[in-house]
């Protein structure tokens, strides 16, 4: 059927669930188990937990020094109900940091965290942090020792960057997985780390994995967050994303959706 | 001052009123993770019992949150209609939730002391309410606002089209948004949540909701879920804009932490209000909410989080919203812990909401690391269905791919007005029935050839 052949078309343009068919007012049996199914899948991710030693890698790869350590959630369980223990380093944690700081401080902690899916920090950190290299080269931004953080909130990157004398802290962590994105990677810039920042003080780019918003894209968003936040001093509300106006090729920018007027 | 409640030999003492108000709350995480919550099931009832004593005059009296410290509390109490709450003047908690059971409490006279009634009034009689109790009164609350169509008319239930797309690309939601009106969806508004604060793309978003609305004449409204600061400096800029949306919360400090204060959000207000884009009412502004913001934003003040949440809707009320909707488990398990919390609170916001007579809508819907599943929706869904939400969310296939939650699809829309014979606006019925979208008795034509009708959408696919 055309209607048929329509809707297909249309689906392709969004990984959202359109054109399902309906049963009634129900769902037909087959996408029915088909959620059934990728829920199952995202509940398993939030429990998987963080394999720092592969992001070492990854990080050894890539030329960084790094150092793992954990918040003060003790397991997943204490995690997820106590959200301040995923906001603050165990005091090992603390100690290791602290013992790492660059004297004079750096312009930028990187802080990597399994948040609520380590699957996305396992499949985009490094992909992330590679993409996000020449920017700070061009702009010879120093660097501390990357962060991997197990039991992580966005907030530790806070601390974290405290502790280093960090200008900024760069926090890339997994957001809570959603039915079709289990790894969905998310970035926070906030400018003059310090415990007790609220978000309305950091920028954020989310929604970094496959189907959503590339790395490369990411990188350049980040890098231009970051040359403003330098010059303008802070990250927040009052630091709009501007970036996309200055696009090389334009991407994102005045696509029409709609066939134009007849 | 000090309540107490004594149960056989055993006295409870709770310091002052937010300690009670906290102790009388039905079990939720977000509570126990502030440390607030009661220690014992009895020690709950016992502050319910001290709590039904309380002369509501009490709560003019006691702040929860001080007046010198908090903008939100200075609102309370400095608009409250001391005219309209004279009917119920003279009552306690207890004889409060009497009365809004009895028969005497009718529509029209929950609509006259809606602005008598505090947030803390509203919270308070709740927690003495079972669920049941929180869907029979709000069922009588009638709470109906206009922009470019009516939503709130008892018998109706209006649904907003949530298109959301993980990259923001506009052809991805002009699909889903083609999906949304097939399945009859989108009289509240058609709302995007922006994966980006760029305000080229906003604007790109903005232009392609308005463009769509006016060349297929729907009457509804769009809007781009930015923040209100963005919305302003979109508005400066030309850009159309229908409703102003903002996330806002029950404290000072936890609406600083959103990066706004009242200030902010009267800028925004009249602001959208000048571009009079309304054409059957100018009710501009669209809020969002849900319990545990404040203690996320540690600018809680010791209360408890669904008192907050009523302090919230003291918020919206003073910038006559078209639309209010707390996203009741998007917060996650540490605030509500599972299905049974997510439901209890789904209600209680409803009823606070529509009896302090703001025009409550529910994102239904839960989080992968809460202990719920689409079960527990469809349970929250016919409840609230029968409580008489305002308008509930319409996502494709429930699975929102941008913002990583389950909510409430444009079939869960379709089974609860099946089920409850709930109609959609009229104006909205009116324009589907032209079309042709819907045929004899309101009913869905078949969505192949529901798409052939929605000209500049059906080319997308060419």
């Amino acid at each position: 059927m055309i209607s048929d052949e329509a809707w297909r078309r249309l689906s392709e343009l969004t990984p959202a669930r359109i054109a399902l068919g309906r049963t009634g007012s129900g769902l037909p049996t087959t996408e029915a188990m088909k959620f059934a199914l990728a829920h199952a899948q995202a509940r398993d991710a939030v429990h998987t937990p963080l394999d720092p030693a592969q992001l070492a890698a990854g990080l050894d790869d890539l030329g960084l020094a790094h150092l793992m350590v954990s918040s003060s959630a003790v397991s997943r369980h204490s995690y997820l109900l106590r959200p301040d223990l995923g906001r603050r380093l165990d005091a090992s944690g603390r100690q290791a940091v602290s013992a790492r700081r660059p004297t004079g401080g750096v312009d930028i902690a990187l802080v990597i965290a399994d948040g609520l899916s380590a699957r996305a920090a396992h499949a985009h950190a490094i992909g992330m942090t590679a993409a996000l290299i020449p920017y700070i080269q061009k702009n010879a931004w120093s660097l501390g020792p990357v962060a991997v953080v197990t039991q992580g909130r966005v907030a530790i990157g806070d601390e974290i960057g405290a502790l280093l004398g960090a200008r900024l802290a760069l926090v890339m962590i997994g957001e809570r997985p959603g039915l079709s994105s289990p790894d969905s990677l998310g970035l926070y810039l906030t400018f003059a780390p310090e415990p007790g920042r609220t978000d309305g003080e950091r920028n954020c780019l989310s929604n970094i994995h496959g189907a959503g918003m590339s790395l490369e894209e990411a990188a350049f968003k980040a890098a231009w967050l970051m040359r403003e936040a330098f010059s303008r001093r802070l990250t927040g509300v009052s630091l709009k994303d501007e970036s996309g106006i200055f696009l090389p090729d334009g991407r994102g920018i005045d696509r029409p959706a709609l066939p134009p007027s007849a | 001052m000090s309540y107490r409640h004594a149960i056989g030999t055993r006295a409870y003492v709770f310091e002052d009123m937010r300690t009670l108000l906290a102790k009388a709350t039905p079990i939720r995480s977000g509570d126990q993770l502030a440390g607030l919550a009661a220690e014992s099931a009895e020690e709950s009832v016992a502050a319910r019992m001290a709590l039904a004593d309380v002369p509501l005059t009490t709560f003019l009296n006691e702040m929860v949150v001080p007046y010198e410290e908090d903008e939100v509390t200075r609102l309370i109490m400095d608009s409250h209609d001391a005219a309209a709450f004279k009917p119920i003047a003279s009552q306690t908690v207890g004889s409060f939730r009497d009365w809004l059971l009895s028969e005497e409490a009718t529509t029209e006279r929950l609509a006259a002391i809606a602005p008598g009634v505090t947030p803390e009034m509203a919270a308070a009689v709740s927690k003495l309410m079972r669920n049941q109790d929180l869907i029979a009164v709000a069922r009588r609350c009638s709470v109906v606002t206009r922009f470019r169509n009516t939503i709130g008319l008892p018998g109706t239930m209006a649904v907003r089209l949530q298109p959301n797309h993980p990259a923001d690309d506009l052809r991805g939601i002009a699909a889903s948004i083609a999906d949304g009106l097939a399945y009859g969806c989108g009289d509240a508004v058609i709302g995007i949540n922006p994966v980006s604060d760029n305000m080229q793309v906003l604007a790109d978003l903005l232009k392609m909701l308005d463009e769509l609305i006016s060349r297929l004449a729907i009457p509804t409204q769009g809007c781009v879920l930015t923040h209100v600061t963005s919305s302003v400096e979109l508005i400066n800029r030309g850009v159309p804009v229908d409703l102003v949306f903002q996330s806002v919360a029950g404290t000072e400090a936890a609406n600083k932490s959103f990066g706004i204060d009242l200030a902010v959000l009267r800028e925004g207000f009249e602001a959208g209000r000048a571009l009079k884009r309304g054409t059957v009412g100018n009710n501009v502004m669209y809020f969002e909410t849900g319990q545990g913001s404040a203690l996320s934003a540690g600018a809680h003040h010791d209360v408890d989080q669904q008192t907050l949440e009523a302090r919230a809707y003291a918020v919206c009320r003073a910038f006559e919203p078209l639309l209010v909707n707390t996203v009741v488990g998007f917060i996650g398990p540490e605030y509500l812990y599972d299905g049974k919390q997510i439901v209890r609170a789904g209600l209680e916001d409803h009823f606070c909401g529509k009896l302090m007579g703001v025009p409550l809508g529910c994102d239904i819907c839960y989080t992968n690391h809460a202990e719920a599943d689409q079960d527990d929706m469809d349970t929250l869904l016919t409840l609230l269905g029968a409580a008489g939400v305002n308008y509930i969310m319409g996502i494709p296939g429930a699975d929102d791919v941008m913002l990583n939650y389950q909510s409430t699809s444009f079939h869960d829309q379709l089974y609860i007005r099946e089920v409850l014979g709930l109609k959609r606006a009229p104006e909205f019925e009116a324009w589907l029935a032209a079309q042709g979208i819907t045929g004899a008795g309101g009913r869905l034509i078949a969505p192949g050839q529901a798409l052939q009708l929605l000209g500049p959408l059906a080319e997308i696919a060419q």
